[in-house]
């Protein structure tokens, strides 16, 4: 790979890495969420606070975790607790933002990670919800990391695992989440994406170098909304690219 | 109080408080006893078909991994199993166990979705899958060991999880509020892997808890194992590090590498193309038999396993591990 090119999940973790606000607090899954965060530590974000579910948090991130409770996410950490300690802090309202996956995402951001097809008698049993239905209803705001095609984007998704603004204004709160919370934005393979305020559909914010919008809508399998002025995703910068191959991940887990 | 709302999907394991306690006050001895044996007696002893099941911590983490082979040694059927779980209930799910699960997560982690969970669900093999995020699972465990019969949590409201899950939503009677109800759950039988323990069952844990302490105290049987057997003074020196103290505990299982191919915080690291082997011969039913013909069937008891695996694998994992600074 020259120095100037680099592969869609490589721009998708730097994409969703400069979406970190330093100083805060923010519940990471395994996988691309944990790439971002070392890379944003790295770069923009210094003084995150990654927490992981199973109870590590304030890990500082020298190598890769590849399990949400391995020593990597305590490693010179401020505390090595427990599941009921990470959660409750999330469910009291101290934790920022969470990072999300799914196999399934429907245009008020909710996800699904349990099956494709029906509950009892599925096509694809999936892995469960994990910490995710969790981390989508205690943290402040959410994003979620998704390859973007029409069998992902999709207008229903199979099973509603993990909420994001479940049937649009103020569901959640009718559900009774705690108010004040939901999905921010959604990183995909092609773009970035945020959500209306009014009518909390998911909305095409950036696109990504090279890629169209009749590209997006084409893999979106509901009608997205779009914004006043688009913008436009940079492409990862040299620096980067070289934390990411060079100290992030250079077993290529990953990328 | 009025209910709202009422998850559709079957309470595996009813609760009975006041059975609890009189199981604590009649059946968990206060005495010191020796609790030392093998993963063979300890399976034999206290885990049968048909119980309700849980491990701690998970598949590649501080996981009791000898005494989930032992269990598919022993062939113990029609497990009901609670949790998550990616080698340890994997190799359960391949070996035909499990037939009901209180299912949070079961995954590969960075490889994906597990083969042997999806064949076993897809088939119908597993009757039947009750759905609960990992915060609402320990909370029930919590109630337990707080022994009161529910807990309230803002976990999987408004979605599927709730509906096909065993909890209820209620109007908070203080507030008015929904609130979802998480049932206790108190196991047939727990199994925990720590990193030392006495004789009698006091363990102390190094690195993340994960939830050691809500299982422990949610079972009526529990099965240690421990990388180092010590003697009481050392648990005496360090009693703030006691995460379970003996009289929860009802078998102690001397297991070094217990949690290999998966890591044991500050002793040894996961040993990658270990676990990849499972990811790929798991991807089929033949691969998996063959693997568990391998490293289960074929193999007497943990001591053979860890000859098979041999010491230079062994003390590379115990290279890799994580060191506390200096």
């Amino acid at each position: 790979m020259t120095e100037n090119s680099y592969t869609k999940t490589e721009l998708m973790i730097c994409v969703a890495a400069r979406l970190f606000e330093d100083g805060t607090t923010c519940f990471i899954g395994t996988g691309i969420p944990m790439l971002a965060a070392m890379l944003a530590v790295k770069t923009t974000a210094p003084n995150l606070v990654p927490v992981f579910e199973f109870g590590g948090t304030g890990a500082i991130l020298e190598e890769l975790p590849r399990a949400v409770g391995e020593a990597r996410t305590f490693h010179k950490g401020i505390s090595a607790a427990g599941i009921c300690d990470t959660m409750e802090t999330a469910q009291r309202g101290f934790i920022d933002t969470g990072f999300l996956g799914g196999a399934q995402i429907d245009p008020y951001g909710n996800l699904n990670s349990v099956v494709i097809g029906d509950h009892d008698h599925p096509k694809v049993r999936l892995p469960g919800s994990g910490g995710g239905n969790d981390v989508g209803s205690f943290c402040w705001q959410t994003i979620a990391i998704m390859q973007h095609d029409a069998r992902r984007f999709i207008n229903k998704v199979d099973f509603l695992t993990t909420p994001g603004f479940l049937t649009g204004p103020g569901a959640r709160e009718a559900a009774g989440l705690p108010p004040g919370t939901g999905p921010a934005y959604v990183v995909s393979t092609l773009a970035l994406m945020d959500f209306d305020s009014d009518s909390c559909r998911m909305r095409l914010k950036a696109l990504y170098p090279g890629v169209t919008v009749e590209e997006v809508l084409a893999s979106t399998g509901f009608e997205l909304l779009m914004p006043a002025s688009l913008e436009a995703i940079p492409a990862p910068s040299a620096e980067e690219l070289r934390l990411l191959r060079e100290e992030i991940d250079p077993l290529k887990f990953y990328i | 109080m009025q209910i709202l709302e009422s998850g559709i999907g079957e309470l595996i394991q009813p609760y009975d408080m006041d059975e609890f306690r009189e199981w604590n006050r009649t059946r968990k001895s206060r005495k010191l006893i020796d609790k030392r044996m093998s993963e063979h007696e300890a399976v034999s002893k206290f885990i049968y078909d048909g119980c309700y099941i849980g491990t701690e911590l998970y598949g590649t983490v501080r996981a009791p991994m000898s005494l989930a082979r032992e269990v598919v040694r022993q062939n113990k059927k029609d497990l009901r199993v609670c949790g998550q779980g990616v080698l340890e209930l994997d190799l359960w799910l391949a070996a035909g166990l499990i037939k009901k699960l209180d299912i949070t997560y079961i995954g590969l982690e960075v490889y994906g979705i597990p083969p042997s969970l999806r064949r076993a669900v897809e088939s119908g093999q597993v009757e039947s899958c009750v759905e609960w995020s990992n915060a609402s699972i320990t909370w029930r465990m919590k109630a337990a060991a707080m022994g009161v019969p529910f807990l309230p949590a803002r976990s999987m409201l408004g979605t599927d999880m709730l509906k096909y899950s065993a909890a209820k939503v209620v109007e908070d009677p203080f507030t008015g509020t929904r609130v979802a109800l998480l049932p206790a759950l108190i196991l047939d039988v727990g199994i925990i892997h720590v990193q030392r323990a006495d004789m009698y069952g006091n363990c102390q844990i190094e690195g993340i808890t994960g939830f050691a302490l809500e299982m422990s105290r949610a079972c009526k049987r529990l099965i240690i194992s421990a990388e180092k057997i010590v003697p009481t003074e050392e648990i005496r020196k360090y009693p703030d590090r006691t995460v379970i103290p003996y009289f929860l505990v009802d078998a102690v299982v001397h297991a070094p590498f217990g949690s290999f191919p998966g890591e044991m915080a500050y002793m040894y690291g996961r040993d990658e193309p270990a676990i990849k082997e499972w990811v790929d011969m798991s991807s089929t039913a033949e691969g998996a038999k063959t693997y568990l013909d391998k490293y289960v069937y074929g193999l007497k008891d943990h001591a053979e396993y860890l000859n098979l695996i041999g010491t230079e694998r062994l003390e590379q994992a115990v290279a890799t591990r994580e060191r506390r600074q200096a």
